[in-house]
């Protein structure tokens, strides 16, 4: 018998009924009386200067209310403190095509699209920077002008453990390039936003946000109005995945319109206009090399990756870090180098898509993995299992592991799919592929420093026995208007379905720092727990007090508060609401969550990486290759994940199967691409999304390792399951056909290339990658040479 | 939202009716500049093609002509040959047991159609005349405006694909064009004068903007097949997922036998190039022989030299060109006599 | 200018003043209020703004409300018979089908559709049927094993659509831990 009464149960979702009924009510479903329509002008230029905007003809045009332009909102923002570099519309340059510049309200959104086509820009083009090679070279093109170097946005060099003896004492050394094509969330509901300034001189913003906070913060810093005086409401997100995690033009347009118009003001954007926002996968260049002993034991790691990071920084500094922070929390790696940097291109912004910064890096490792157990002659599972990172234990760049249940992923993998016996027997056209991975349960560190609860959460108890739980969590489809009802039934031995959940709103409920970086079920989870901890001491004394049995033998659940050994002893939940109402006066709870400190190491850098729980999974992937037309077909994806403890069984089954889903898609076929700075397939038609005749079979494998700091022992489930589906995918297709597929997606025309292609011993092309920078055409060396040389001088300085 | 542009809808109840009001309200030549063409009055069935090109201001005419209203629109009938009437939609082309059976070629394209919902709005009419497709065209005003615009929208642009192009290279992209060539469809068209029967394989040109023969004040209103005794036929598509998308590659083919030796045969391609078209040198080689793979070989080798895609669709060239020489082979296999 | 269009929508008459060029998307959510429609792309690419016209799912975004005459217009509100749920929410609401909730009224509609014609669909016909349907979320494992589950309590005798809140929250029978 489990000892909860609702942790680990299949029960719905308590917000289901509302989106299975047409009730939910998404930003762009919100029409407040008098509500003015909003458009976005965007910038048709990759990179020019603003040398005139004329409203005039546009706000002629009948139905039009107001205008804004960039000038009328100058001040920097952008999503971490110590890197903004945006405004929220365009000033005096832009960056990208697509870039908001000026922003209409008319009376209906007919007229806003006419009004758009009578703004006059005057644009003076700038000579645009379009790739990772162009923007580390050209000195004479600054995209910012804060770059020191070129456009280089952010350089990162790390180094842990004696690199040097590591590669020295290896018995082989595998040195690989990849690259990891860019690719974007593309949520179904695209970004929608709806601000109403009142007479009260208060503004108030629905808006499908991940992080209400954080854009609480920018809109006052833009708007120059007092937070106070600022209420955010994120609305229920129609789908995320990261690209609903920056603060947005349209968020502070809609905002600045409805402050000049004092009318609710909505902007939603249309699906081109998403792909525009983006602040999707970067695009990556890695270099991987990595010393072995013959029995396969990693002696040294030297990791380098060059980011396309698009015109603006969004969460560039921590994706920067991230693509060499976890590397090492998997397998046991004694030296480690990391070197990274992030460039400015004119080309939509990158940032944070599930898998932040992980994603790539993961992908390159885990192939390179599959091709040293080749060298190696050891069975891929296996040899992973052997070198795993001990649970208890600190890797090498100083981040402390906890539980860690990789080596359950993997051998639940193996009696599931059977991959040792089936690799390489499948006959040609027909491969497995297997990969591991990790992600973290929440980010160490929030984005500005500070002191404060990563999380907060506030249970009221009314007196019919009603729990109302406030968090300032976004729901953005991963549950985690659910968790909070979970636990805060659990801890109170009530039902989720009793509980009503406030979240999101800055102005009713305590800060959560958002929904990003898998962090809300550990850390709100924890912050609701704590609460609703306090909140059942206080309903145990009245209700010990009334049965006449130690707090130390009550239980609660099912709406019963009950005596352990005596279950028929028992006072209501309401009944002991209104007994500890009377005793302690009104029952209302706050608790609160920070990460412990210590979890990470304390150079410049360290920042970024540590967490209270790294969530571990491993993936199986079984392919069919089309030889004649290069299709390639997913049969089924079986994925195993270590998420702590299942909350609820069936919402972890979701994240992973939506998961293995995304990472499928991102291999096969999404790709943000471009052609002159414009998007070549702004649409999601040509924007792959698999469809349901797509999909392989997906299948979920819930691993627990009960974290000892999780709430009831949870760690993150929503975004690590991605990672090794892209690899796993990969080595897979290398088991059917004998290519190495080093850069994603993997298009069919790129194997019929491979299959056509034939090397010297008639074999097909082994293997489709980057060999270097400039897709290994020119001489790849130049370009390290002068990062070398750059770091190499920035040291000595740092010496002298 | 993406609206679509203002207009006024039309609802005749008869073909005539709709020929009349295309004759009174001047339909005719497109006058491309600033992106989206100017055609005062326009025609619109199912509205799965034309809608979208609308919102995305590819047209943007006053008044719009729907034949949805138009009486007895929809409809299959056999009597020897079977005749299709053009507002049929897709779903029930699709569906129908005797075409299933004997036109199975047209059951196959009409059944992998973009989605079930389009293809529950979406007609056999509006297939035929589905617009040219190409992804420097088939983009918003936003894009096009940011990009320069191209020929199909704009006179004084060169075709942005090949930019010495002498004439739009937009791609034949409709499903059931092919198998309807493969099956020897007939398709008649009337304007306000009387109407007119024309060889499908007649209908259509090389050219990406005037695509096909009718003219903008011509209604296409039945599209008639030859009675399929002894005939079988199939249709290969190549797409990136299993639905929604358009042809990138696709093969129809329709073998008659007799006696165990093929008597008849043909072959017909679209999405490889700005006309969809039959494959006369890939199918008398197979004329009285009973499909072997040499001269399946031959027929394939005659498939891939027709097609002639060019670099603006999803997938390459090589990819697209390999395609149809696969499909011609996999298709004729799947046609040998029992 | 706008007109006057009649319209019969999840079995009520109504009448509406709309633009001549505004779809049925944009008539649903705006005129009569039936935000439960959504839009993902308005060019008939996703599937979000499905709805049943005359039983069969369509593209509310490529429709024009004038032409559809007097069919019958079955939204997500419509679903559900006053208190007792459709047997699709519940299983979708049990199998943890809907996690934005974006995709679903589109997908709820397509299913419908489906169960109307074909009670007992395999998967294979489930998959196809919801072809025209992107999720973003679950990789639709969790939409099939619903659609069998609302399938498998289709017409079995005693089978009533069940009403919410019901079902697995039920504290009849728990064990206490």
């Amino acid at each position: 018998m489990s000892e909860f009464s609702v942790i680990g149960r299949r029960l719905p979702k308590v917000n289901s009924w509302a989106h299975l009924t047409g009730e939910a009510r998404y930003a762009d479903d919100l029409f407040p009386p008098r509500m003015l329509y909003g458009r976005l002008l965007r910038s048709t230029r990759p990179h020019a200067r603003i040398k005139r905007i004329d409203v005039s003809r546009a706000l002629a045009h009948p139905g039009v209310v107001a205008i804004v332009t960039g000038a009328d909102m100058p001040e920097k923002m952008g999503i971490m403190p110590s890197t903004q570099d945006e405004t929220a519309l365009a000033v005096d340059k832009v960056r990208y095509v697509g870039e908001p510049v000026a922003g209409v309200a008319a009376v209906d959104e007919d007229t806003a699209f006419e009004a758009l086509e009578l703004i006059d820009v005057e644009y003076e083009d700038l000579e645009p920077v379009f790739t990772i090679e162009e923007a580390l070279e050209r000195e004479d093109v600054k995209i910012h002008q804060t770059s020191k170097r070129a456009n280089v946005f952010k350089e990162v060099h790390l180094s842990f453990g004696d690199l040097d003896g590591g590669f020295a004492a290896a018995d082989h050394v595998r040195d690989d390039w990849f690259f990891f094509e860019g690719n974007t969330h593309a949520p179904i509901e695209s970004h929608s936003a709806v601000a109403s300034y009142g007479p009260d001189d208060k503004l108030t913003l629905w808006t499908a946000t991940q992080v209400p906070h954080y854009l609480h913060r920018e809109l006052e810093k833009v708007l120059g109005l007092p937070r106070s005086r600022i209420r955010v409401i994120a609305t229920p997100n129609g789908g995320a995945f990261g690209g609903k995690s920056d603060p947005f033009g349209h968020e502070f347009a809609a905002a600045l319109l409805s402050m000049r118009t004092r009318r609710p003001v909505k902007i939603t954007l249309d699906r081109e206009e998403v792909f525009y926002a983006h602040r999707g996968r970067h695009p990556v260049k890695m270099r991987i090399r990595t010393g072995v002993k013959k029995d396969g034991e990693i002696t040294a790691v030297h990791y380098q990756s060059w980011l396309d990071g698009g015109a603006y920084a969004s969460y560039g500094i921590a994706t920067t870090y991230y693509t060499g922070a976890l590397l090492t929390v998997t397998y046991r790696i004694p030296a480690y180098k990391f070197d990274g940097v992030r460039v400015y291109t004119n080309k939509p912004p990158c940032g944070p898509k599930r898998g932040h910064g992980t994603t790539q890096p993961r992908y390159g490792f885990e192939c390179q993995l599959d091709k040293i157990a080749e060298d190696l002659r050891l069975d891929p599972l296996d040899y992973r299992k052997r070198i795993l990172q001990p649970a208890n234990s600190r890797t090498v760049n100083e981040l402390r592991i906890t539980s860690m249940g990789l080596g359950d992923c993997l051998d639940a993998l193996q009696r599931a799919t059977r991959y040792s016996e089936r690799r390489g027997q499948l006959g040609r056209g027909k491969g497995v592929g297997l990969a591991g991975s990790a992600y973290i349960s929440g980010a160490g560190l929030p984005i500005y420093w500070n002191e404060m609860p990563h999380s907060g959460a506030e249970i009221r108890i009314d007196r019919g026995g009603g729990v109302t739980v406030m968090c300032g969590t976004s729901e953005i489809g991963q549950g985690s208007d659910n968790m909070l009802a979970s636990v805060a039934a659990e801890a109170l031995g009530i039902l989720p379905s009793d509980v009503h959940v406030v979240s999101g709103d800055t102005s009713l409920a305590p800060v959560d720092l958002g929904s990003y970086s898998s962090r809300v079920t550990f850390m709100a989870g924890n912050a609701v727990k704590d609460a609703a901890m306090k909140l059942r001491a206080l309903l145990f004394a009245a209700a010990s007090e009334k049965l006449e049995v130690p707090k130390k033998r009550l239980l609660a659940a099912y709406r019963r508060i009950y005596d352990r050994d005596d279950p028929e002893k028992f006072v209501l939940f309401a009944d002991a609401a209104v007994l500890a109402e009377s005793k302690h006066g009104t029952l209302v709870a706050a608790g609160s969550y920070q990460p412990p400190k210590g979890i990470g190491g304390t150079f410049k850098g360290a920042g970024v990486g540590p967490t209270p729980a790294y969530s571990y999974q491993a993936a199986v992937a079984e392919v069919s290759v089309d030889l004649e037309t290069g299709t390639l077909t997913v049969d089924k994806v079986t994925t195993a994940h270590d998420c702590g403890r299942a909350l609820n069984p069936a919402n972890v089954e979701g994240q992973i199967e939506g998961s293995a889903y995304m990472g499928y898609g991102e291999i096969i076929a999404e790709e943000q691409v471009f052609r002159g700075g414009l998007h070549k397939k702004p649409s999601l038609l040509e924007y792959k999304l698999p469809t349901s005749l797509d999909t392989p079979v997906l299948e979920a494998i819930v691993v627990e390792s009960v974290d000892a700091e999780g709430p009831f022992g949870a760690k993150e489930a929503g975004e690590g399951p991605l990672n090794p589906v892209i690899p796993a995918i990969a080595n897979a297709v290398y088991d059917a056909i004998g290519v190495r597929f080093d850069e994603t997606p993997i298009t069919p025309e790129k194997i019929l290339d491979a299959l056509g292609k034939r090397d010297r011993r008639g074999q097909p092309k082994s293997r489709i990658g980057p060999d270097g920078l400039n897709g290994g055409k020119s001489d790849p060396k130049n370009a390290l040479r002068r990062l070398t040389a750059s770091t190499a001088a920035r040291e000595r300085k740092r010496m002298s | 939202m993406l609206r679509l542009p203002r207009f006024r809808v039309l609802s005749p109840r008869s073909y005539e009716e709709a020929a009349q009001l295309l004759r009174e309200h001047g339909a005719g030549e497109l006058d491309r500049s600033r992106g989206t063409p100017t055609l005062r009055i326009m025609l619109v069935a199912g509205g799965t093609d034309l809608f979208p090109n609308m919102k995305r201001r590819q047209f943007a005419p006053e008044l719009l002509v729907s034949l949805a209203r138009v009486r007895d629109a929809a409809g299959i009938q056999q009597n020897g040959q079977l005749d299709i009437s053009a507002g049929t939609t897709l779903t029930a082309i699709a569906n129908d047991p005797l075409v299933r059976e004997r036109y199975t070629a047209l059951a196959e394209a009409a059944g992998v159609v973009s989605t079930p919902q389009l293809r529950n709005m979406g007609t056999i009419g509006g297939n035929v005349c589905l617009d040219t497709r190409c992804n420097w065209y088939d983009q918003s005003l936003f894009w096009r405006t940011a990009e320069g615009f191209c020929m199909k929208t704009n006179p004084d642009v060169v075709c942005r694909v090949a930019t010495s192009s002498p004439r739009c290279l937009a791609v034949a992209s409709a499903d059931t064009v092919p198998a309807l060539l493969a099956l020897d469809a007939t398709i008649h068209v009337e304007d306000a004068d009387g109407g007119r029967d024309v060889p499908l394989k007649d209908f259509y040109q090389e050219d990406g903007i005037r695509a096909t023969t009718m003219r903008p004040d011509e209604v296409l209103t039945d599209i008639t097949l030859p009675d399929a005794s002894g005939w079988r036929s199939t249709y290969l598509k190549l797409r990136d997922r299993g639905s929604f998308d358009f042809p990138i590659a696709a093969l129809a083919a329709a073998v008659r036998h007799d006696g165990g030796h093929v008597s008849d045969a043909r072959i017909a391609i679209t999405a490889l190039g700005s006309r969809p078209m039959l494959v006369e040198a890939a199918a008398t080689p197979l004329i009285g022989t009973r499909l072997p793979d040499e001269v399946i070989a031959i027929a394939a080798d005659a498939v891939h030299k027709a097609a002639r895609p060019m670099d603006n669709t999803s997938g390459t060239i090589s990819q697209r060109k390999r395609a149809a020489y696969v499909f011609a082979e996999r298709a004729l296999r799947s046609l040998r006599a029992a | 200018m706008k007109e006057l269009i009649t319209l019969r929508v999840n079995g009520e008459p109504r009448t509406v003043a709309a633009d001549p060029h505004h779809t049925l998307l944009e008539v649903l959510r705006e005129e009569l209020g039936l935000t439960g429609t959504k839009h993902g792309c308005e060019l008939g690419e996703c599937g979000a703004c499905t709805v049943l016209v005359g039983g069969a799912p369509v593209l509310s975004c490529l429709t024009l409300p004038a032409l559809i005459g007097g069919a019958e217009v079955t939204t997500v509100e419509g679903l559900a018979t006053g208190e007792k749920l459709h047997p699709l929410q519940v299983a979708f609401a049990e199998e943890g089908a809907a996690q934005c909730g974006y995709c679903t009224p589109g997908m709820l509609m397509t299913a419908k559709a489906l169960l109307d014609s074909t009670p007992r669909p395999t998967r294979e016909q489930i998959a196809q049927a919801i072809s025209g349907n992107l999720c973003r979320c679950t990789g639709y494992t969790a939409i099939y094993e619903a659609i069998e589950k609302a399938a498998s309590r289709n017409g079995v005798a005693g089978a009533e659509p069940v009403r919410r809140a019901g079902g697995a929250n039920s504290i009849t029978g728990a064990k206490l831990p």
